[in-house]
C-alpha cells in the first residue's frame, strides 16, 4: 500500500501543479479586479499542499526503503536488509529515481515557501512566480512518471536485495545528495522570480531583495555540498586529491559559480538599481546550470563514478526538458529585455564596477568549466572520442580564478557610485606588502616548479588582509551583520585557497613496497608498518595495515589503512587513514601484496590541506550571516510598510 | 558616465569575457585535450608521441606482471585483436584486474608500448566506461 500511495501522492500533486499554473495565470491576469485577493489565497494554499505533497511521497519511499520491502524494484536494486539503518535511508536518494524524487521534492518544497514567507512582492509578479515554479515541476512531475517511477513493484518480491555500491556506503553520502540538491533546485526559485519578473515587467529593487534571501540559501547549500562532496572523494576514494575535475564534480561548481556571480549582482540591483538585465539573466543562467548539471549526471552520457544512470530514453526526456525551460525563459528574454528600463549608473572605479568585473570573471571560468565539461560530449557526437582532465582546467580557469583573488581583495574597499583610483590604492597597502612578504617567503621555499601556486598563496594573503579591512575603525558592535557576512566569506576564500596553493606547493608523496618492521618516510615522518591482520565490520571484511608514524621528537601515533571486501555487491574499497595535524595531514592507503610478504604503501604529506575545507565552511558561515541579516532587514521593513 | 555609454561599455565588457573564455579554453584544449585510443586505432598508423591520451580495453588474460619493486606493474591492453603493452608504476585501482575493462592514462612509447601515469578501472559490476564500451562493441561486430 506505501508504494501505491506514494505513486499517487505524485500524481495528486501534478494534479495540484497543474491547478497552480492555470491559478497563477489568473491571478496574473486580474491582479486589479476584485477577486484577486482571492485568487491569490487560494493560489498561495495550492502551492504549499503541492509541496507538501511531493513531500509526503519522498516520505514514503524512505519508508520503503527503511521497511526493506523487497516488492519494491528500486529497494532491490539499492538496498539490503542486513544494511545499518542509515545508508537504508540514505539508500532511498543513492540512485536515479530516488534521487530524482528528492529533486522534484526540493523544487516543490521551494515553491511552497515561497508562497508562505513572500510577503513584499506585487502580488502579479509572485503570482507569475509561482506559476513558473509550478510549471518546472509539472515538467519534472512527468519524468518521474514516465521514465523513472520509484515506486515500481515487482511479482513476486525478490528474497532479499542487491545492496548499495560501497563506495556510497559511508554518512558523507547520507547528507552530501541533499544538500546539493537543497542548492541546485533552490535555485529554481531565482529562476521563477525572473521569469515572474519578466512576464509582469516588475525587473527593479523590489523582484532583487524579493530573489536574494533565496538565492544566499540555495548559494549556502551548495557551498556546503560541494565543500563537503570534496573532502568525501579525499577521504573516501583514496587517490589523495580533493578535486578531480570529474564532470559530476563540475556539475555542481557551475551552478555555483553563477549563483556567486547572480549573489553579488543581485545586490547592486537590489541597493543601486544597477544592472538589471544582466541579473536576471544570471538568474535564468544558474537554474540553467542546475538543470545541465542534472542532465549530466542523470542521464548516464558521462564517463564518471556517479553516472550509474545509463539509460537513452531518460537522457532524451530530460534533455527535452532542458530545451524546454531555458529556451523558453531564453526566448522571453529576448523577448521582454527591451522593456527592462535602464537603472542606476555609476563610474567604472565604484564598488558596482568591481562587482561587475567579479560577475565577468567568474562568468569567464564559468564558461571555460562548461566548454571542458560538455566539449568531450560534442566532441563524441562528432566521433571523435577524447577526455579533458584537470590540466585543461588548471591551465585554463586557475589564472583566472587568480585574477578574481585579486578583484575579491579590492572591491569592498571601494565606494559605491563612484571613487578614486589614489584612495583604493592607499588602501590597498598593508595587503600589498603583507602578499609580497609571504610570495617571497613561500617562492624561497617552494622554488619556481611551483609558481602559480606560490602566487595564489601571495594573494591569498593579501586578500586575507584585505577582507577585514572593511572591519577596521567601525564600530563592530554596530556593524550590520550582512557586513561580517561579507569579511567572513571574502576571508574563507582566502583560507581555501591558502590550503589549496599549500597543498600543490608543499605536499610530498611516498609510494613504495614493504614488509612487515620495515620503514619508508614521508615528508618529515617515518612510517613503520608494524602489522597486517584481517578485521571484520558489519557488512564488510578488511584487511587492515596497523602503521606507527613518527615525527622528529614528537610521539609515534597510530594509523590503520584497510583493502575492504563488500559481498553484497561484491566489491573492494580502498579506507584511506588520515591523521589530522595543526599543521596539516597524514594520508595513508594500504595497496596489494606481492606474495612475497611485502605490501604496497601510498602515503602523502600534505601540509595545511585542512584549510581547503575549513575555508569552505568559513565561505558557507559568511553567506549564513548574511543571509540572517537580510531576513532581518526584510521582516523589520515588512513591518514598518505595515 | 551616461547611461548609453555605460551599456555599451558592459556590452563589450561582456563580449570580451565571453572572446576571453572561448580563446582561454580553445588554446588549453589544443594541448591538453586526452583522445581516447584503443589497441586498434594505433596498429600500424603513427603513434601520438607528443601527447596525453587515453587507452582503453580489456587487461589480457595471464598478463599482469609484478616487477621486483613491488609497485611497478606490466600488463597488456587487448581490444580482442591487437594488443598494446603497458607499464605503470603506483597502486592499481580496486577492480583493476585480467579480463575486466581498463583505462590507462598516459604516452606512448617510440616502441609502441605505453607508460601509464593513471589507471581508471570499472567501478562496480554494472560499470564500463561508455568509451571502453563503444569499442568493445566495435570489434565483436566485425568478429561477427
Amino acid at each position: 500500500m506505501i508504494a501505491e500511495s506514494g505513486l499517487a501522492a505524485l500524481w495528486l500533486a501534478t494534479g495540484f501543479a497543474l491547478m497552480q499554473v492555470m491559478l497563477a495565470w489568473g491571478a496574473a491576469r486580474g491582479a486589479d479586479s476584485n477577486g484577486a485577493p482571492m485568487v491569490m489565497k487560494a493560489l498561495r494554499r495550492v502551492a504549499i499542499v503541492q509541496g507538501l505533497l511531493a513531500l509526503g511521497a519522498f516520505g514514503l519511499l524512505v519508508t520503503l526503503f527503511v521497511q526493506s520491502d523487497m516488492s519494491v524494484l528500486l529497494v532491490i536494486e539499492n538496498s539490503h536488509s542486513m544494511k545499518p539503518l542509515i545508508y537504508k535511508v540514505a539508500g532511498a536518494w543513492g540512485n536515479h529515481e530516488g534521487s530524482m524524487l528528492l529533486w522534484v521534492t526540493v523544487l516543490a518544497v521551494s515553491g511552497a515557501g515561497v508562497a508562505l514567507f513572500e510577503k513584499r512582492l506585487a502580488p502579479a509578479t509572485l503570482a507569475a512566480t509561482l506559476g513558473a515554479q509550478a510549471a518546472i515541476a509539472i515538467g519534472f512531475y512527468a519524468f518521474l512518471a514516465f521514465a523513472s517511477n520509484p515506486f515500481l513493484r515487482v511479482n513476486p518480491p525478490a528474497p532479499d536485495g542487491q545492496g548499495l555500491n560501497p563506495l556510497l556506503q559511508d554518512p558523507g553520502l547520507a547528507f552530501h545528495p541533499p544538500t546539493l540538491y537543497l542548492g541546485y533546485v533552490g535555485l529554481s526559485v531565482a529562476f521563477s522570480f525572473a521569469v515572474g519578473a519578466l512576464l509582469m515587467r516588475d525587473v527593479g529593487p523590489a523582484f532583487a531583495r524579493a530573489m536574494r534571501p533565496w538565492v544566499l540559501g540555495a548559494w549556502i547549500f551548495l557551498t556546503i555540498g560541494i565543500t563537503a562532496g570534496s573532502y568525501w572523494a579525499y577521504y573516501e576514494l583514496g587517490w589523495g586529491g580533493w578535486w578531480f575535475w570529474d564532470p559530476v564534480e563540475n556539475a555542481s561548481l557551475m551552478p555555483w559559480l553563477a549563483a556567486t556571480a547572480l549573489l553579488h549582482s543581485v545586490s547592486v540591483l537590489a541597493t543601486r538599481d544597477g544592472l538589471r538585465a544582466w541579473t536576471v539573466m544570471l538568474a535564468v543562467v544558474a537554474f540553467s546550470m542546475s538543470m545541465i548539471g542534472t542532465f549530466l549526471v542523470r542521464s548516464g552520457i558521462l564517463v564518471s563514478v556517479h553516472a550509474f544512470a545509463v539509460d537513452p530514453t531518460r537522457g532524451t526526456f530530460i534533455l527535452g526538458l532542458l530545451g524546454l525551460y531555458i529556451g523558453g525563459a531564453l526566448a522571453l528574454f529576448g523577448a521582454r529585455i527591451g522593456t527592462v528600463k535602464q537603472g542606476a549608473t555609476f563610474e567604472l572605479v565604484s564598488r558596482e564596477g568591481a562587482l561587475v568585473l567579479n560577475n565577468l570573471l567568474l562568468s569567464v571560468i564559468l564558461g571555460v568549466v562548461f566548454i571542458g565539461t560538455l566539449y568531450p560530449l560534442v566532441a563524441a557526437a562528432a566521433g571523435v572520442q577524447l577526455s579533458i582532465g584537470a590540466p585543461f582546467f588548471e591551465k585554463a580557469a586557475v589564472p583566472v580564478g587568480l585574477a578574481l583573488v585579486a578583484a575579491t581583495a579590492c572591491g569592498p574597499l571601494l565606494k559605491w557610485r563612484r571613487d578614486q583610483w589614489k584612495a583604493l590604492l592607499g588602501k590597498l597597502l598593508a595587503p600589498v606588502v603583507v602578499a609580497g612578504v609571504i610570495f617571497a617567503v613561500a617562492f624561497a621555499l617552494a622554488g619556481a616548479e611551483h609558481w602559480m601556486a606560490v602566487l595564489a598563496l601571495g594573494l591569498a594573503a593579501g586578500l586575507a588582509v584585505a577582507s577585514v579591512l572593511p572591519l577596521v575603525r567601525r564600530n563592530l558592535r554596530r556593524t550590520p551583520i550582512a557586513i561580517w557576512g561579507m569579511v567572513v566569506a571574502h576571508l574563507g576564500i582566502a583560507v581555501s585557497i591558502s590550503g589549496m596553493a599549500a597543498d600543490s606547493a608543499f605536499k610530498s608523496e611516498r609510494l613504495a613496497a614493504i614488509a612487515v618492521g620495515q620503514s619508508v618516510t614521508v615528508g618529515p615522518y617515518r612510517i613503520e608498518l608494524v602489522e597486517m591482520r584481517p578485521v571484520v565490520g558489519p557488512n564488510w571484511s578488511a584487511l587492515e595495515a596497523h602503521l606507527k608514524a613518527t615525527r622528529s621528537g614528537g610521539a609515534p601515533f597510530d594509523l590503520f589503512p584497510q583493502q575492504r571486501f563488500f559481498a553484497n555487491p561484491p566489491t573492494n574499497t580502498n579506507e584511506a587513514a588520515i591523521a589530522t595535524k595543526f599543521d596539516g595531514q597524514l594520508y595513508a592507503v594500504i595497496g596489494q601484496g606481492d606474495g612475497q610478504g611485502r605490501w604496497q604503501l601510498r602515503l602523502w604529506w600534505k601540509p595545511f590541506v585542512t584549510l581547503i575545507w575549513l575555508g569552505g565552511a568559513l565561505i558557507a558561515l559568511g553567506g549564513l550571516l548574511a543571509l540572517i541579516g537580510r531576513v532581518r532587514r526584510e521582516r523589520r521593513d515588512a513591518e514598518n510598510d505595515a | 558616465m551616461k547611461a548609453k555609454h555605460q551599456r555599451l561599455t558592459l556590452a563589450l565588457l561582456a563580449l570580451g569575457a565571453i572572446l576571453g573564455a572561448s580563446a582561454l579554453a580553445m588554446s588549453a584544449l589544443k594541448d591538453q585535450a586526452a583522445f581516447f585510443y584503443a589497441p586498434g586505432d594505433v596498429h600500424g598508423k603513427p603513434l601520438p608521441l607528443d601527447r596525453h591520451v587515453r587507452l582503453g580495453g580489456m587487461v589480457e588474460k595471464g598478463s599482469i606482471r609484478r616487477q621486483g619493486d613491488g609497485v611497478s606493474i606490466r600488463f597488456v591492453v587487448t581490444d580482442g585483436t591487437t594488443t598494446v603493452p603497458v607499464a605503470f608504476r603506483g597502486v592499481t585501482p580496486d577492480l583493476f584486474k585480467e579480463g575486466s575493462g581498463v583505462v590507462a592514462e598516459g604516452r606512448f612509447q617510440p616502441d609502441g608500448s605505453f607508460v601509464a601515469d593513471n589507471i581508471l578501472a570499472k567501478h562496480d559490476e554494472r560499470y564500463m566506461p561508455p568509451q571502453a564500451a563503444g569499442n568493445m562493441h566495435e570489434t565483436k561486430t566485425l568478429e561477427q
